[in-house]
C-alpha cells in the first residue's frame, strides 16, 4: 500500500467528534480516531461471536454456517444464549460497528473541510439493514423476523419471506426499488464509458474535455446532464435503491399481512370501472 | 396546452395515488405471527388480530343438536324408502334430518327436499341431492381418515346453513374471445379471487381438482437438464396453490420450505395432509358432485352445464383446520364421525 509523497500534507489535526485529540493519529495509511476504536471493538466482539455461533453449531461450511435469530415466542426479550442470544448480541455489535464507521467518515470530512455526502450515503445503507433487523421485527413484536446471519441460510429467509406474501414482485415499494437499482447500474455504466470515452484515448489520440462528453449526449438525447449533475443523479439513484428496498420490507407484515397480488386490487377497484 | 397537460397528469398521478393509500386495505401493527419452522428460516402464519376475529366470527358454529340412542326402533323399520341410512335408530334417523335441516336449508325447511304430503317420495331433486350427500360425507369421514382425521365433516363444514355452499366452483368458460387464428391467453391475465389478482390462469381447479393433471413443477436438482414442466402446467400449478394459499388462510411456507418445494424432507407435515386433500377433492368431484349433473336442475348447473364442484376453500373457508379445527363430526357416529 504505496502512499505517496505528497499525502502528507492531508493530514489534518482537529475536526474530531468526541475524545479530542486522544485518537487524532494514523496507523500507516489509516486514520484512527474514537469511532476507529470503537469499530475495531463491535468488529471483534461481533466476529468472536459469529466464529463461537459456529464452533457450536453443525458444521463448518463456511456456505453452511448460520446464526439464527430467537423464537418467535421470544418476542423482543432477550434470548438465552444459544436460542438467539448469539444474533442479538451479534446484531448489536454490527449496528455499532456501522455507526461507528459513518461517524468515522464523518470526522475525516470534517478534517478536510468537504461535504458530509459520503457518511449520509453510508446511512442509507446502514438504514437498510437496520429496516431488517430492528425497525421490523420491532414493529412486528419480535426479534425472530430478523433474518439469519449465514451466507446460504439468509438466502433461504429472503426466498421464504417473500413466499409469505405469496408473490413479492407485486409489492409495489420492491418494484420502485429494482427499477432504481437497474437505473443506478444504467447510468453508471453510461457515466463510466462517456469519461473512459474523452479521458482515456487511445495512443496518440489527445485527452478530450469535458464539452466533449455533453455534445455527445446532446447529439444523441438532445440533452447532457453535466458533469456535476451526473452525480447527483448517480447519489439519487442508489440511495433510492437502497431507500426503496427498505419501505419494501418495512410495510410487508407490519403493513400488510396477504399475498401482495392481492394489494393491487385498489386498481381493480377504481371507480372508473369496477 | 402544455400546461393544461401539466395539470392533468398532476391530477391523475394524486388520484392514483389517493387510490393506492387509502383503498388497498393496509392493515397496521400489532400483527399475530405464528412460527412454523425452525427459527430464522422465516416460515411463520401472520395475520392480524382483526383480521382473526373476523374469521372467528365467520367460523361461529351452530347449536348442538341433543344425541340420540343408537338402540331402539331401526329407522328403516319405523320409515319408507330409508336407502343410506340403513343402520341407524329412527331416533338417530330423526337427529341427522333435524340437523340437515339446521345446516343446510335452516329458511326453507323438511320441504327444501321433502314432499311433504309423503316424505318417502324421492321427487324432488333436492332430496335426490341430498341423499348422495350423506353417502359421500360417511365415506369421506371413514375412508379420507388421511385428510380429515378424527375431525371429520359434517354437512355444515361446507353448508354453513347454505343451500348450495359458498365456495363451489364451475367450469370457466373464460373470458370472449375473438376465435379462430388469434392468440388466446390461455385464461391467464384476468385477475379474480381464485388465482389470487395475479395473472395466472383464471381456473387451475378444472384441469388438476377434476382431471389429475400433474402438480409436479419443480426441478429435483439444481442445475435442471431436459426440458422440465412446460410453463403452462407451471403457471396452472402456481395459480392452483394460491387458490390453496387463499382457502386456508395461509401463506406458502405452511406447507413449503421454499428453498426447496419439492422436496417432502424440507416440508411440513401438511404438506403431506394436503397432498391427500387434493387426491379427496379430485375424488369427490369425479365420483359424487360432478355426476349430480344429471339430477341437478340447469338454474343449479354453471354455464357450461356442470355441476358445482369442490375445492379446498369449499370446506375450509379461510380457515387451516376447517371450522377452526372444533369436531362437529365426533358427535355425529351416524354421519361416519368417529365418537370418542
Amino acid at each position: 500500500m504505496a502512499m505517496l509523497s505528497f499525502e502528507r500534507k492531508y493530514r489534518v489535526r482537529g475536526g474530531t467528534l468526541v475524545g479530542g485529540g486522544l485518537f487524532d493519529f494514523w496507523v500507516g495509511p489509516f486514520y484512527v480516531g474514537f469511532f476507529g476504536v470503537t469499530t475495531i471493538i463491535f468488529t471483534g466482539v461481533g466476529v468472536a461471536m459469529i466464529l463461537y455461533g459456529a464452533a457450536i453449531g453443525p458444521t463448518w461450511n463456511v456456505w453452511r454456517i448460520s446464526i439464527a435469530p430467537p423464537d418467535i415466542k421470544y418476542g423482543l426479550a432477550l434470548a438465552p444464549l444459544k436460542d438467539g442470544g448469539l444474533w442479538q448480541i451479534i446484531t448489536f455489535c454490527a449496528i455499532g460497528a456501522f455507526v461507528s464507521w459513518a461517524l468515522r467518515e464523518v470526522e475525516i470530512a470534517r478534517k478536510l473541510g468537504i461535504g458530509l455526502h459520503v457518511p449520509f450515503a453510508f446511512s442509507v445503507a446502514i438504514f437498510a439493514y437496520v429496516s431488517l433487523v430492528v425497525i421490523r421485527p420491532v414493529l412486528m413484536g419480535a426479534w425472530g423476523y430478523g433474518f439469519p446471519y449465514g451466507i446460504l441460510s439468509h438466502l433461504d429467509w429472503v426466498s421464504n419471506t417473500g413466499y409469505q406474501y405469496l408473490h413479492f414482485h407485486y409489492n409495489p415499494a420492491h418494484m420502485l426499488a429494482v427499477s432504481f437499482f437497474f437505473t443506478t447500474a444504467l447510468a453508471l455504466s453510461l457515466h463510466g464509458s462517456l469519461v473512459l470515452s474523452a479521458a482515456n484515448p487511445a495512443p496518440g489520440n489527445t485527452v478530450r474535455t469535458t464539452e466533449y462528453e455533453d455534445t455527445f449526449f446532446r447529439d444523441a438525447i438532445g440533452y447532457s446532464i453535466g458533469t456535476l449533475g451526473i452525480h447527483r443523479l448517480g447519489l439519487f439513484l442508489a440511495l433510492s435503491a437502497v431507500f426503496w428496498s427498505a419501505v419494501c420490507i418495512i410495510i410487508s407484515g407490519p403493513f400488510w399481512t396477504r399475498g401482495w397480488p392481492e394489494w393491487w386490487d385498489w386498481w381493480l377497484n377504481l371507480p372508473v370501472w369496477r | 396546452m402544455k400546461l393544461a397537460a401539466t395539470f392533468l397528469g398532476v391530477v391523475v398521478a394524486v388520484l392514483l395515488t389517493i387510490a393506492m393509500i387509502f383503498t388497498a386495505g393496509w392493515s397496521h401493527p400489532p400483527i399475530v405471527g405464528q412460527q412454523n419452522g425452525y427459527r430464522g428460516t422465516a416460515m411463520v402464519q401472520i395475520t392480524t388480530p382483526s383480521a382473526e376475529a373476523r374469521l372467528k366470527a365467520a367460523n361461529a358454529l351452530p347449536d348442538p343438536v341433543e344425541k340420540a340412542s343408537a338402540s331402539g326402533d331401526r329407522a328403516v323399520d319405523v320409515y319408507k324408502n330409508v336407502q343410506v341410512l340403513t343402520d341407524l335408530s329412527a331416533d338417530q334417523f330423526n337427529r341427522v334430518m333435524s340437523s340437515i335441516t339446521q345446516w343446510v336449508a335452516p329458511q326453507q325447511g323438511c320441504a327444501y327436499c321433502h314432499n311433504v304430503e309423503n316424505m318417502a317420495d324421492d321427487s324432488l331433486y333436492t332430496k335426490k341431492a341430498a341423499r348422495r350427500m350423506l353417502q359421500m360425507t360417511r365415506h369421506i369421514n371413514t375412508d379420507w381418515k388421511a385428510h380429515v382425521a378424527e375431525t371429520g365433516v359434517v354437512c355444515f363444514t361446507c353448508h354453513r346453513g347454505n343451500p348450495v355452499p359458498a365456495f363451489v366452483w364451475y367450469d370457466n368458460p373464460g373470458f370472449p374471445h375473438a376465435g379462430g387464428f388469434t392468440a388466446t391467453n390461455d385464461g391467464m391475465g384476468h385477475p379474480n379471487s381464485v388465482n389470487g389478482s395475479t395473472g395466472l390462469p383464471q381456473d387451475p381447479f378444472a384441469p388438476l381438482l377434476e382431471e389429475a393433471g400433474t402438480i409436479r413443477v419443480q426441478a429435483t436438482e439444481a442445475l435442471p437438464k431436459g426440458t422440465g414442466a412446460s410453463i403452462q402446467s407451471t403457471e396452472q400449478t402456481y395459480s392452483l396453490m394460491i387458490a390453496i394459499s387463499n382457502a386456508l388462510g395461509v401463506n406458502c411456507t405452511f406447507c413449503h420450505n421454499t428453498r426447496e418445494f419439492g422436496q417432502w424432507p424440507e416440508s411440513t407435515p401438511e404438506r403431506v395432509i394436503a397432498w391427500h386433500g387434493i387426491q379427496m377433492v379430485r375424488e369427490l368431484n369425479d365420483k359424487y358432485l360432478d355426476p349430480l349433473k344429471d339430477v341437478l336442475p340447469a338454474n343449479r348447473l354453471g354455464p357450461l352445464g356442470d355441476a358445482p364442484k369442490a375445492s379446498c376453500a369449499t370446506c375450509h373457508q379461510g380457515a387451516a383446520k376447517p371450522l377452526l379445527g372444533v369436531s362437529l363430526a365426533k358427535d355425529f357416529p351416524e354421519l361416519g364421525g368417529s365418537s370418542q
